[in-house]
């Protein structure tokens, strides 16, 4: 018999890495920038913070410089594109590729050794999956509600008529993608601390990009980006029910199911948006524009 | 202020010194890298781009040249068509597997038949395994609207699961004493590509991707779908009032880059790989990314840029043999090519100039 509880808590964990990476890119994206780099962010998030976690024997310690870890490398996507004005889309694949190169050669040293055990919170449920939950209303506040979040929204939607009321464009949008940096970063150090307990080379296994496909599903709002986090967990968490049972389907073949079930996803939110004529929440304006003040 | 002002159009100077400028950055920056992780700057930076060609274990290593850089120029060929267009595939990986494993199939259903018919009708499969990846994603977005970046870069994923399935189940060597892994090809003179001139590492697959960069670019110079690619590029309203179907145009490149790919994995398979196996995927698909970047989407770029980053595949496992050096080194430095290239790029937009306060 499989236990309902024991299942959710299972769901909340997997889906915790891709909760925290698609929140950041939410932000991002909602300033109005295409930022692909989140699984080069989160693969440098989740060896900083193993790497941290491990000499500092404090898991929270790693969580943190994961954070920083992942905001740094996010500021060579924003410098390329906010100064250098480069192509969003070809600079986040730089950014990945960078990321996964990087991780790969800085990694050896930390492979083999095991994470420090993490202190439960409340309800035996990390502490970190606490923050991620936390996260979502923080930021739908902070878009909907806060002034800071209005200007970061006219910065996405129209940069032309956001710069001409006097607003930071590119600042606005530099921040952005630090703090999308920093929740790919922790999202990605989950999976190393929080659950495989250690570090391997590929680990994050394309969580980035299934979590751009969630900003996508989310039509651009926080609780979706809840939704289709936890959508993604319970697949994840199906299928490795369905190896544990022992289901006569090569494990190859149910181990596509996150990437089958993003696809699936991802077809049917962009049909709606293409066939419903109010189906609303449609992406930022300005996303993936660079923008350029002549004056 | 320095102030950067837009050029009438791009300047054709800095289009070829920028990639060059790229190259010497990346140097410097990955000599950085290596003195702080505790290397040689000049010897891991010699290892790399000179003693592949030069050094005393040239003769090994050139001939290497051309078997890694025909799967990057046979890739980037099809990718640079849709960059141009601004149709990103970004899942050439998954279609560069695809392909290797439809036309292995051929082989190995047809075991152990002797025909000439044989290799050709493993490159159709191989292109129409390739072509049929790519194509999902465009009929994706052409019906649904879905973005054929996520789509692509998903379908990867699940070609790597399909390798290791068919690695472990289907394609199984029934005479491999259970290991993983299909016969190996190599030895089976029907479904062999094998070095056509010795002492040149040249097998079809580089016959392939010298034909896919003259058919590029005749494509994108001198015929009018090219033109259509280049008009929907940079300005898309522009052309669809003039005619261009944005659809056609979609499964045009994501057809044409899969089935590119799609080949490169068959030349692969049946020659310097041998097998189908779990790791048929080796990163290919997303160095030429790179490549055609590198090469400014241009054929004739792309041919130089394809052996460039093919010469780092060699200097970094020469290094890694001699220095021991880490074996993500080659993957660190391509990512820090790219982002120097983006940046570099700005150049050939923009002029620089000073500002006068006003």
């Amino acid at each position: 018999m499989i236990d309902p509880i024991s299942v959710f808590l299972l769901l909340l964990s997997a889906s915790t890495p891709i909760l925290f990476a698609a929140l950041g890119e939410l932000v991002v994206e909602r300033a109005g920038v295409l930022n692909l780099g989140v699984e080069g962010m989160m693969i440098a998030g989740a060896l900083a913070g193993f790497a941290a976690a491990y000499a500092s024997g404090n898991p929270f310690l790693g969580f943190l410089v994961a954070a920083l870890a992942g905001a740094t490398i996010s500021m060579l996507f924003a410098l390329l594109t906010q100064v250098f004005l480069a192509n969003q889309v070809a600079s986040g694949l730089a950014l990945t590729l960078f990321g996964l190169g990087l991780a790969a050669m800085f990694g050896k040293p930390f492979e083999g050794v095991r994470a420090p055990p993490m202190p439960m919170g409340p309800l035996r449920i990390n502490w970190i999956v606490w923050l991620g939950l936390a996260m979502v209303p923080a930021i739908w506040w902070f878009l909907n509600r806060s002034r800071a979040g209005l200007i970061l929204r006219g910065v996405g939607e129209n940069h032309d008529a956001a710069h001409a009321l006097g607003y930071g464009v590119r600042a606005t949008r530099a921040a952005a993608v630090a703090f999308g940096g920093a929740m790919a970063g922790i999202g990605g150090a989950f999976i190393s601390i929080a659950t495989v307990l250690q570090w391997t080379e590929g680990m994050t296994a394309g969580a980035g990009w299934i979590a751009l496909a969630i900003v996508v599903f989310s039509r651009w709002t926080a609780p979706g980006v809840l939704a289709g986090a936890w959508l993604f967990g319970g697949v994840t968490v199906l299928q490795l029910r369905l190896q544990a049972a022992g289901v006569d389907v090569p494990v190859q073949l149910l181990s596509m199911a996150p990437y089958l079930a993003t696809i699936l996803v991802l077809v049917l939110i962009s049909a709606r948006q293409k066939f419903s004529r109010h189906a609303g929440g449609a992406a930022p304006g300005s996303l993936g524009i660079n923008f350029h003040a002549l004056r | 202020m320095i102030q950067l002002v837009p050029r009438q159009g791009v300047s054709n100077g800095w289009q070829i010194a920028t990639p060059l400028l790229a190259v010497l950055a990346t140097m410097v920056a990955g000599g950085i890298l290596f003195a702080i992780i505790g290397y040689d700057p000049v010897a891991a930076i010699r290892t790399i781009f000179w003693d592949p060609l030069f050094g005393p274990a040239a003769s090994y290593s050139r001939p290497q040249l051309l078997v890694k850089a025909a799967p990057l120029i046979l890739i980037a060929s099809g990718l640079a068509v849709g960059f141009r267009a601004g149709i990103w595939n970004i899942g050439a990986e998954g279609q560069y597997i695809i392909g290797g494993i439809t036309g292995a199939a051929v082989a190995l259903a047809l075991y152990p038949l002797e025909a000439w018919w044989l290799f050709p009708v493993m490159v159709l499969a191989g292109l129409a395994g390739g072509w049929a990846w790519g194509m999902i994603p465009a009929l994706l977005r052409n019906w649904f609207g879905a973005s054929e970046i996520l789509v692509s870069l998903m379908l990867v994923y699940v070609a790597q699961r399909i390798a290791a399935w068919m690695a472990f189940g289907p394609m199984r060597n029934p005479e491999g004493m259970g290991f993983p892994g299909s016969r190996n090809l190599q030895q089976y003179p029907s479904a062999a590509n094998p070095e056509l001139l010795t002492g040149t590492g040249a097998h079809w697959g580089v016959v392939a991707a010298a034909l896919a960069v003259l058919a590029t670019w005749f494509l994108m110079s001198r015929h009018i779908r090219g033109f259509h690619l280049r008009a929907a590029g940079i300005a898309p309203r522009a052309a669809r009032f003039a005619g261009v179907n944005p659809q056609t145009l979609v499964a045009f490149c994501l057809g044409l880059s899969g089935a590119l790919a799609g080949a490169a994995g068959l030349f692969e398979v049946s020659g310097p790989a041998g097998q189908v196996t779990a790791q048929l995927g080796v990163g290919y698909g997303f160095t030429a990314i790179i490549v055609a970047f590198l090469g400014r989407l241009h054929p004739v770029g792309i041919l130089l840029a394809g052996l460039l980053l093919a010469l780092t595949y060699i200097g970094g496992e020469l290094a890694q043999l001699t220095m021991a050096l880490p074996a993500a080194t080659v993957q660190v430095f391509q990512g820090m090519l790219l982002f120097f290239l983006l940046g570099f790029d700005l150049l050939t937009r923009f002029q620089i100039r000073r500002s006068i306060a006003a």
